[in-house]
């Protein structure tokens, strides 16, 4: 989404964003395959909330873990990760 | 106190990232390094110097360690060549491009095949695009006083770019002469602390995140105008250096060039060489001068321009090869070209992989080039300085 232009003088020196999320758009329209968490397997142990690359799991207040699919890619590095085979990739479209 | 040593170009250079109080060193050992970061573990093992020094393992890495301490708000420095210097060249964009304020010193190599440790400054100059100011030095003494100007150019908050010293290995990189080391206190008092950080906890940013093409364009364009203005700070900054140490140098050294009808335009020590044809040459009754390159990047072309209107031919040495012109020819073919009236330009391939140009053979072909200009032969295609071709 391109935004309305600024004058240069506002521009930094050197590119940089301020953390936001999504600051790069919707990125769950990306995705192939989507990580569903089977909750009777997952003990929160947090593997998959350290290794997801684009901090799309969520931990919720009562320990349970939520994946936001508006920006998850669908990677897999968290089904890859998860210790007790708790995430499984399942195909989005048929 | 200033003190007076017999340094190599490489012991000069390290005694010029010393006085400038580099805080991060990190460099890969092994070829084609050279004893600069050699000297500089030895200034820390000393404790003479109080630095990190990290020992990577590949060029890339060394590159990348010092971006990330550049931006975390430390003196950085590094060295390399040849190779080296290749294998870095994905990070020394990022480095150009990001508008890290880092030191590198290029001793100038020739690049492989055939392995070659002489100078070449094909290695220097094809980073001549990644945004990085880049210096040809020609003795050791400018060596040791470009690495701390380089700090006060590449920290200016109106520049904020890489700089690269380069200079010709072995002829220079381990050739000794005496060197004037000044006295730490005086360089703290030209220099102060680095101070470019981006580093701020309390308010955190994602650094070089990606653009759509409408923003990417606008930092383009930053960048470029980073560099053009940079010509103005880099004389600031050595006419100060020249008020405070007494040594000052230009972004070209113009030699003997008034009432000249030809100039000879070279970097590096083939310029030294040259000056000492010059004088020989203007014995002999020829006026011809020397227009020694310092800055490559920014290019000085307004310079160039002023002294090629008031001249016949130039005569440019380049120890460096590109495919159909040499880099240093081209650039000065650039620089002139749209002049009403510009003199006539003769490029040669010279000294390429540590060949040997000798003074009698820059005055040989300065005396034909200058009755070349006079017959107004324009030359078609570049030549060799020396051709080997056919066992001569």
């Amino acid at each position: 989404m391109q935004k309305k232009s600024r004058p240069i003088k506002d521009y930094p020196y050197t590119p940089f964003s301020k953390p936001k999320i999504g600051s790069l758009g919707t990125t769950g329209l990306w995705r192939s395959f989507k990580p569903v968490i089977d909750q009777e397997k997952c003990n929160s142990c947090l593997l998959c909330w350290l290794y997801c690359p684009e901090g799309t799991v969520q931990l919720g207040e009562d320990g349970s873990i939520a994946i936001d699919y508006t920006y998850c890619k669908g990677c897999g590095i968290c089904a890859l990760e998860c210790a007790r085979k708790a995430i499984t990739m399942e195909r989005e479209f048929e | 106190m200033t003190i007076k040593d017999v340094l190599t170009g490489n012991a000069a250079a390290a005694y010029g990232a010393k006085l400038a109080r580099a805080e991060v060193i990190a460099a890969y050992p092994i070829t084609p390094q050279t004893s600069v970061v050699e000297k500089i573990a030895d200034f820390i093992h000393r404790g003479e110097l109080r630095a990190e020094y990290i020992k990577v393992e590949s060029e890339h890495s060394a590159m990348a360690a010092c971006i990330g301490a550049s931006i975390g708000g430390a003196r950085t420095f590094t060295a390399t060549s040849s190779q080296g210097l290749l294998l870095m060249n994905e990070m020394v964009f990022w480095a150009g491009y990001g508008r890290c304020p880092i030191v590198m010193v290029v001793v100038t190599r020739g690049i492989a095949p055939p392995w070659s440790i002489w100078s070449d400054h094909t290695d220097a100059l094809a980073q001549r695009d990644t945004g990085w100011i880049q210096l040809f030095c020609y003795n050791n003494q400018e060596i040791l006083d470009t690495i701390i100007e380089a700090y006060k150019i590449a920290e200016d908050k109106r520049v904020l770019l890489p700089l690269m010293v380069c200079y010709d290995a072995l002829e220079i990189s381990h050739t000794a002469e005496v060197v004037s080391i000044p006295a730490i206190e005086e360089v703290d008092g030209f220099l102060p602390p680095y101070q470019c950080s981006l580093l701020d906890t309390k308010n955190p940013i994602l650094l070089w995140n990606g653009a759509f093409p409408r923003d990417a364009i606008v930092l383009r364009y930053i960048l470029a105008d980073a560099m053009k203005k940079a010509k103005a700070v880099m004389k600031e900054v050595d006419e100060e250096f020249g008020k405070t140490f007494g040594r000052q140098y230009g972004l070209v050294e113009f030699y003997k060039c008034d009432n000249a009808d030809a100039v000879i335009v070279a970097m590096g020590s083939v310029a030294g060489t040259a000056k000492s044809a010059v004088d020989a040459l203007n014995e002999e009754g020829y006026r011809i001068g020397l227009a020694r390159i310092r800055s490559f990047r920014p290019f000085p072309k307004e310079e160039l321009r002023g002294l090629a209107t008031k001249i016949k031919a130039l005569l440019v040495l380049d120890r460096d090869m590109s495919f159909g012109q040499g880099i240093l020819c081209t650039e000065v073919k650039a620089a002139l070209y749209d002049l009403k009236r510009r003199p006539f330009i003769y490029g040669f391939i010279a000294g390429l992989a540590g060949e040997v140009v000798s003074r009698n053979e820059i005055m040989e072909t300065s005396k034909a080039v200058v009755h070349a200009a006079e017959k107004g032969i324009m030359q078609r295609e570049i030549e060799w300085f020396k051709p080997r071709i056919g066992g001569g």
